[in-house]
C-alpha cells in the first residue's frame, strides 16, 4: 500500500523505462525439464511450443535405448522465431526444433548450424503436419472449402502472420491454393484481400488464436492439424475440416555445430520410426509414410484413419520455392503480398 | 568538520550506488534502443514510423492511453478519497483487490478480460476485437497507479486545514479547490505519468480480446513484434523511441503542468 510514496519522479522514470524494455525485448523463459536417470550427457533441446509434449514422449523412448541411456534434458519451448532469436543471442542449445526453416537459415547465418543441415534424406525435416479450418461444434456454417471462408458473414480467426512466423503457413495455404486450383496470381491475391476482409482477429500466435476462437470469437480458426488433434486430447478440443486442397507444414529440426555428439544420435533417433511414432501419437504426420504408429490416433476427426490423404498438397518446395524467397515476395513489411492484403483489410472499414 | 566528511561520503556512496543503478536498468538499455533506431538511418526511421500501418498503431495507442489516463485521474482520486475518508464494511478487502492489476501476470489478465468481455460474456458486454477492447484492457492494468499515489497524500493531509477553510468561510468546493487539490496535485500528476507510461507500452493483457486488427485495434506493441518477426530491429527500434519521446514529452508536460496548479495554492 505504501508503495508509492515519497519519489514519484524516480519511480517513474523507471517504471516508464520498465515498461518499454517490456516491450522491446521479449523474455524468453527457460524450464528446465529433465528426464532420464544420473547421467553424464545433458542436451539442451530449444523449440517452438507445439511439439513440447512429443519430444518429451521421445526423449522418455530415447533414454530406455543404448544410446540415450544416462542422458538428460534441458528444454526451453517459446514462439518459434522468439526461440530462434535467442539462440542466436547466445541461448545454450545442442538441438533446435522450429516451425519454419528460415528460423534455422537464421542460425545458419549466424554460423550455429553447418550449412549442410538440410542435406540429409529429410531435408532437414523432423516433423509434419496440414493447414486445417477448425469449426463450431457440429460445423453449422458448414464450411469445408477455401471458397466457403470468404463467403460473407463467416468470420475467421488466425494467428497474425506479421507477428508470428508460424501463422504464414496458413497465409500461404490460403494463397497457394487458389494457383493449384488453376488461378492467376492476381486471382490469388484477389481471394487474399477477401480472406483478410473477413478475419475478425489477428491474434499473436497459435496458441492465442486458439484461446481467442474457444473463448468465442469466430466462426473458422486456422489451424493445424497437429494442434487440433492435441488439443482434443487434452480435451479443450475443436472439430476440424481438412480442405481438398491444403499445405503441408513441414517443421525443421537441427543440430548445432558445437553442440555435444550425442545430440547427432538423439536427432537420428527423432528421426526414425520410434521418434516419429511419438510425433503421430501426439498428432503430428510423420515424415515417412511407412511409420507405424500402431494405427490410432486419439483426438483425430477418425482415430483409426488420422492422417487422410490429402487430394491436393502444396509443399513450399514444390510451389513456393523457398523460405527466403517466399519472406520476401509475400511477408514484406511494406509490399508483401499478404502484408497489402492485411492493411487493404484494415482500411475497407 | 568530521562529520560532514563521513556524511559527504556516505551520501556520495550512496549517489554513487544509485546512479549506477540507474544507468545499468534504464540509462544503457534506453540508449541502446535509440542507439539501434539511429543504426538503421534516418530514411527507415522516419518510413517506418510514418507508414501508415504503424502511424495508425502509434495514433490509437497513444490516443487510447491518454483517454485512459484521463479516466483514471477522476475515478482514481475518488477511489483514494473514498478509501481514506470514509469507512464501510470490506475496506480492507477493496485495499487488497485493487492492487491485484499490479499482481496479475497480463496475459492472465486478457484470459479473464476474453472471458468476461468477449464473445460469450455472462454479463452481455462484447467489446472483443474492437477499439473499447484496447481502451478497457489499458483501464484494467493502470487502475492502481493514481490510486495508489494519491493514497498516502490524501492520508496526511491535515483535516483540520479543511475546518479552519470552512470556519473562514470556504465552500466546499472551493476547500478541495484551493485547499485539497493542491497538495493531491503532484501525486495525480505522478499517478498519471505512470498509468499513461504503462499504457502505452501494454502488450498482454489486450493481445486477447482486441484482436490486433490493423488500423482498428492494433497497438504498437504489436507493430513492433513484427518489425522483430521480420529481422527488422532498426525498424522495431524506431517505433519504440517513438513511443519513448512521446511518453517523455507527457511526463514533462505534466510535469509543467503540476508545477502550475499546485504553485497557484
Amino acid at each position: 500500500m505504501t508503495l508509492f510514496t515519497r519519489t514519484p519522479r524516480v519511480l517513474l522514470a523507471g517504471g516508464l523505462a520498465a515498461a518499454l524494455l517490456a516491450t522491446a525485448a521479449c523474455g524468453t523463459g527457460d524450464s528446465a525439464a529433465s528426464a532420464g536417470a544420473s547421467g553424464s550427457t545433458t542436451l539442451s533441446i530449444v523449440g517452438f511450443a507445439v511439439p513440447e509434449a512429443a519430444n518429451k514422449a521421445i526423449a522418455a523412448e530415447f533414454t530406455k535405448t543404448p544410446e540415450g541411456e544416462g542422458v538428460t534434458f534441458k528444454t526451453s519451448y517459446g514462439a518459434s522465431g522468439d526461440q530462434s532469436r535467442a539462440v542466436e543471442a547466445g541461448l545454450d542449445a545442442d538441438y533446435v526444433h522450429f516451425s519454419v526453416s528460415s528460423d534455422v537459415m537464421r542460425l545458419v547465418d549466424a554460423g550455429l548450424v553447418d550449412e549442410s543441415w538440410d542435406d540429409g534424406d529429410n531435408k532437414g525435416v523432423v516433423s509434419r503436419s496440414v493447414v486445417v479450418f477448425g469449426v463450431r461444434e457440429g460445423n453449422p456454417k458448414n464450411i469445408t472449402s477455401w471458397d466457403d471462408l470468404i463467403e460473407p458473414g463467416v468470420e475467421i480467426v488466425t494467428p497474425n502472420p506479421g507477428s508470428s512466423g508460424a501463422a504464414r503457413w496458413n497465409a500461404l495455404a490460403a494463397y497457394g491454393q487458389v494457383i493449384a486450383g488453376g488461378g492467376t496470381e492476381a486471382e490469388a491475391t484477389d481471394y487474399l484481400d477477401k480472406f483478410f476482409a473477413n478475419v475478425v482477429s489477428l491474434p499473436g500466435s497459435g496458441r492465442d488464436a486458439t484461446t481467442s476462437f474457444l473463448g468465442g470469437t469466430g466462426d473458422v480458426l486456422m489451424a493445424y492439424e497437429n494442434e487440433a488433434i492435441l488439443a482434443n486430447q487434452s480435451g479443450q478440443g475443436f472439430d476440424y475440416v481438412i480442405p481438398e486442397t491444403t499445405l503441408l507444414i513441414e517443421n525443421p529440426g537441427a543440430v548445432l555445430k558445437d553442440a555435444d555428439p550425442k545430440a547427432r544420435e538423439w536427432l537420428d533417433f527423432v528421426l526414425s520410426d520410434a521418434g516419429q511414432r511419438q510425433f503421430a501419437l501426439t498428432g503430428f504426420r510423420p515424415i515417412r509414410d511407412d511409420v507405424d504408429y500402431g494405427g490410432t490416433v486419439e483426438g483425430a476427426n477418425d482415430p483409426s484413419d488420422p492422417f487422410p490423404a490429402v487430394p491436393n498438397l502444396l509443399t513450399v518446395e514444390k510451389d513456393f520455392g523457398s523460405w527466403s524467397e517466399l519472406s520476401a515476395k509475400y511477408f514484406d513489411e511494406e509490399n508483401g503480398i499478404v502484408t497489402r492484403a492485411i492493411i487493404a483489410s484494415g482500411k475497407a472499414e | 568538520m568530521s562529520t560532514t566528511n563521513t556524511l559527504d561520503r556516505t551520501s556520495g556512496v550512496g549517489l554513487g550506488i544509485a546512479m549506477t543503478w540507474f544507468s545499468l536498468l534504464v540509462l544503457i538499455p534506453l540508449s541502446a534502443v535509440v542507439f539501434t533506431a539511429a543504426g538503421g538511418g534516418w530514411d527507415l526511421f522516419w518510413r517506418t514510423v510514418t507508414g501508415e500501418q504503424t502511424a495508425a498503431a502509434i495514433r490509437l495507442t497513444v490516443g487510447q492511453a491518454a483517454l485512459v489516463t484521463v479516466v483514471n485521474v477522476v475515478m482514481g482520486t475518488l477511489i483514494a478519497w473514498v478509501l481514506v475518508r470514509d469507512h464501510f464494511r470490506g475496506k480492507a478487502l477493496l485495499e487488497v483487490l485493487i492492487d491485484i492489476p499490479f499482481a496479475l501476470p497480463t496475459i492472465v489478465a486478457g484470459l479473464v478480460l476474453l472471458a468476461l468481455y468477449g464473445k460469450d460474456s455472462p454479463l452481455g458486454i462484447d467489446v472483443a476485437n474492437q477499439r473499447s477492447a484496447v481502451f478497457l484492457a489499458f483501464l484494467f492494468v493502470t487502475l492502481p497507479f493514481v490510486v495508489r499515489m494519491v493514497q498516502p497524500t490524501l492520508a496526511e493531509l491535515d483535516k483540520e486545514v479543511e475546518e479552519a477553510a470552512a470556519s473562514l468561510g470556504a465552500s466546499r468546493v472551493t476547500t478541495f479547490r484551493r485547499v485539497i487539490l493542491p497538495s493531491i496535485v503532484p501525486a495525480i500528476t505522478a499517478g498519471a505519468a505512470l498509468s499513461f507510461a504503462r499504457g502505452v507500452s501494454e502488450y498482454g493483457s489486450l493481445v486477447l480480446l482486441s484482436g490486433n486488427l490493423p488500423f482498428r485495434t492494433e497497438v504498437t506493441s504489436v507493430r513492433i513484434l513484427s518489425s522483430i518477426e521480420n529481422n527488422n530491429l532498426a525498424g522495431a527500434a524506431a517505433t519504440a523511441t517513438v513511443l519513448l519521446v512521446i511518453s517523455l514529452a507527457v511526463i514533462v508536460l505534466l510535469d509543467v503542468l503540476q508545477r502550475r496548479v499546485s504553485g497557484r495554492g
